[in-house]
């Protein structure tokens, strides 16, 4: 039967198939300019310098009057310590006094965000075309058909987010913690890796049966803006109202974007903080990898 | 040593409930032979493939491929079968070739082996010349060919060709059935092919099976469905006169039917090729002359309309209109 020497690895055609869109993203030089390096780019050189909430505390001077009976000596050192106040608050507020620094490490996740919710686009094209009619009568798992998906889509968002830290360290500018050393950059990656593992999965199993664009674009919108805001991708948890707190806090991309600022731009690390993050990371991806395979057992046919 | 590549039985399939695309169908598909299902747009004829081919469960009855049941030995099954789909499914950002060492990897045929396999294939649908182009810039009868061989990629013994010429023009529809012929001849598959066109199905298949709303309603090979028409036909006029002649037409040996359509005698009859000269000679004799004489065999198109009730070509347009929208929509994609 099997005369044309087919191999006996199980996961024969994972790569070829991962590969596939793989190549469709790095053979457009347009398009992997344009979401690579245009993209973080627009956001960190203009949204991020348009919204540097650090100007608030750094731009705006604080002067004591002199009619208040202050004696000029105490006057010099109290305008001493508010002149220091800014940076102080600042560190309070975000961990670090360079608030861009704050909101480029905040991209990282975002921009992994944005490449995982287009993961689930392409198992609709590929049914809507019979693409993945034509990959379900070849003898290549059906485990394999989701996993290339999650694949292709995490190592595009790794690229990315690679990219996004590149930029940032340029046009940021972005200034490291005091804590950081080259080595905690792969801790930084396996957040993120994770972080997309889940994510992808779940793009991708709200798509699994799905045959319309449309609905595709519909449930991505519904989800990309709360599920940022709802984060501390852009603002710290600890100035949100309690309710709000409640949800970010099992917010992955919170847990991502915690992980990525401790080991980038905190002057310390908080170890048990750090371990939960990663725990919940691990958790979210395995359980949302896993309920894709498990689905694309059952579903991926109709 | 031939045997049956395909025995089906009591195959059904209902969608949501209440939707019956395949009723009940039967059919054996010999080693060796091109099995053609022919049927208008929604027949079913889609939904049997993929079943056959792994890709949907039947929700009735039954199917061996190769004495294994596509439901239950999906693996074995897919192993040895090839599928080229209705849809132009080559990934257009890649060339030929890497489409077709895809297809390859999704058998796991290791590199070594494919890339040999992958160029006789390529050179045997003649994409040789165009392999390193991207699929994008293959016309309609490229793609086509394109399909083929990513197809046979796994050398299969039974090969599926879902509507292999739909949407292409007459001359590039051509130049595909002597592609199938070739291949077949090359491989020695048993090939089961749909399609909606009749003569498609008058020049590829050995046997045909018609079905429509589901079900077979007919099957056999081409010949023997035009010959269940009952015979050739041969239509002609009188000149000058009015008086019927049917009387002495019926008289001669060979005739089944007589009609008189307005000025016209529409008749039945079998071995047409002997049978006109007797009746001409007849008519002759009583002092009639004939004019306007033709003598057709009779085409799938009559086999169809008598089976369906409807004819063929209305059907054939609306399906034009689809393809098209079709690639609209693939166009929109590369954006």
């Amino acid at each position: 039967m099997t005369q044309n020497g087919n191999s006996k690895n199980p996961v024969h055609g994972l790569w070829a198939l991962t590969n596939r869109e793989l190549k469709k993203w790095y053979k457009n030089p347009i398009l992997l300019l344009m979401t690579t390096i245009v993209q973080p780019i627009i956001w960190l050189g203009l949204f991020g310098h348009a919204m540097n909430l650090g100007n608030l505390f750094t731009s705006n001077t604080i002067t004591i009057p002199t009619n208040l009976g202050i004696p000029p000596q105490a006057l010099a050192q109290l305008q001493e310590y508010f002149a220091g106040a800014p940076t102080q608050l600042l560190k309070q507020a975000f961990g670090t006094d360079s608030y861009i620094s704050y909101l480029s490490v905040g991209m990282l996740s975002f921009i992994v965000l944005f490449t995982c919710m287009f993961s689930g686009m392409s198992i609709v094209w590929d049914r809507r075309l019979g693409f993945l009619n034509k990959v379900l009568s070849t003898p290549v798992a059906r485990s394999s058909i989701i996993l290339s998906k999650i694949l292709n889509t995490v190592i595009r968002a790794l690229i990315q987010a690679g990219v996004v830290l590149i930029i940032a360290y340029f046009i940021g500018p972005l200034v490291f913690g005091a804590a950081f050393t080259p080595i905690n950059l792969l801790g930084v990656f396996a957040a993120l890796f994770l972080l997309s593992t889940g994510l992808s999965s779940i793009f991708i199993f709200i798509a699994i049966r799905s045959t319309r664009m449309e609905t595709q674009m519909a449930v991505m919108n519904l989800l990309n803006l709360p599920l940022l805001f709802t984060s501390n991708a852009m603002f710290p948890l600890k100035f949100m109202p309690d309710w709000l707190q409640d949800i970010a806090q099992y917010n992955p991309i919170s847990w991502a974007t915690d992980a990525s600022r401790q080991l980038i731009i905190n002057s310390s690390i908080d170890m048990t903080k750090l371990i939960q993050d990663f725990t919940y990371l691990g958790v979210f991806a395995i359980v949302f990898a896993g309920m894709g395979i498990v689905l694309s057992w059952r579903y991926l046919s109709k | 040593m031939t045997g049956d590549a395909l025995v089906v039985s009591g195959l059904t399939r209902i969608f949501n409930k209440h939707l019956v695309a395949v009723d009940h169908i039967d059919f054996t598909v010999k080693e060796g032979e091109i099995f053609g299902f022919l049927g208008p747009n929604g027949a079913g004829k889609t939904t049997t493939i993929n079943m056959l081919t792994t890709v949907l469960k039947p929700t009735e009855g039954t199917a061996l491929v190769f004495g294994f049941d596509p439901a239950k030995q999906a693996g074995e099954v897919r192993q040895s079968i090839g599928v080229v789909p209705q849809e132009y499914t080559a990934d257009e950002d890649l060339t030929g070739e890497e489409n077709v060492l895809l297809c390859a990897d999704l058998y796991g045929i290791p590199r070594g082996t494919s890339k040999k396999h992958a160029e006789e294939l390529l050179k045997l649908v003649e994409l040789t010349d165009f392999k390193d182009k991207r699929v994008e810039t293959y016309s309609g009868g490229m793609r086509r060919r394109l399909e083929l061989a990513c197809g046979l990629i796994n050398t299969p013994r039974l090969f599926f060709l879902d509507e292999p010429t739909l949407g292409l023009d007459v001359q590039t529809r051509g130049a595909i059935w002597n592609y199938i012929k070739l291949l077949k001849k090359q491989y020695d598959m048993t090939i089961f092919m749909t399609t909606h066109y009749l003569e498609e199905a008058d020049v590829l298949c050995d046997r045909i099976a018609i079905i429509d709303h589901g079900k077979i309603i007919i099957e056999g090979t081409p010949e023997a469905l035009k010959e269940s028409l009952g015979g050739d036909i041969m239509t002609f006029g009188i000149k000058d006169s009015n008086a019927d002649i049917s009387s002495i037409i019926q008289k001669i040996p060979k005739v089944k039917e007589v009609k008189k359509q307005e000025d016209l005698y529409r008749i039945k009859l079998v071995d047409g090729e002997e049978t006109a000269p007797s009746i001409i000679e007849a008519l002759r004799r009583e002092g009639y002359t004939i004019s306007r004489l033709s003598l057709t065999k009779p085409t799938l198109d009559e086999v169809y309309l008598e089976y369906t009730g409807r004819s063929m070509r209305a059907e054939e347009e609306s399906r034009e209109n689809f393809s098209r929208q079709r690639m609209t929509m693939r166009r929109a994609r590369g954006m």
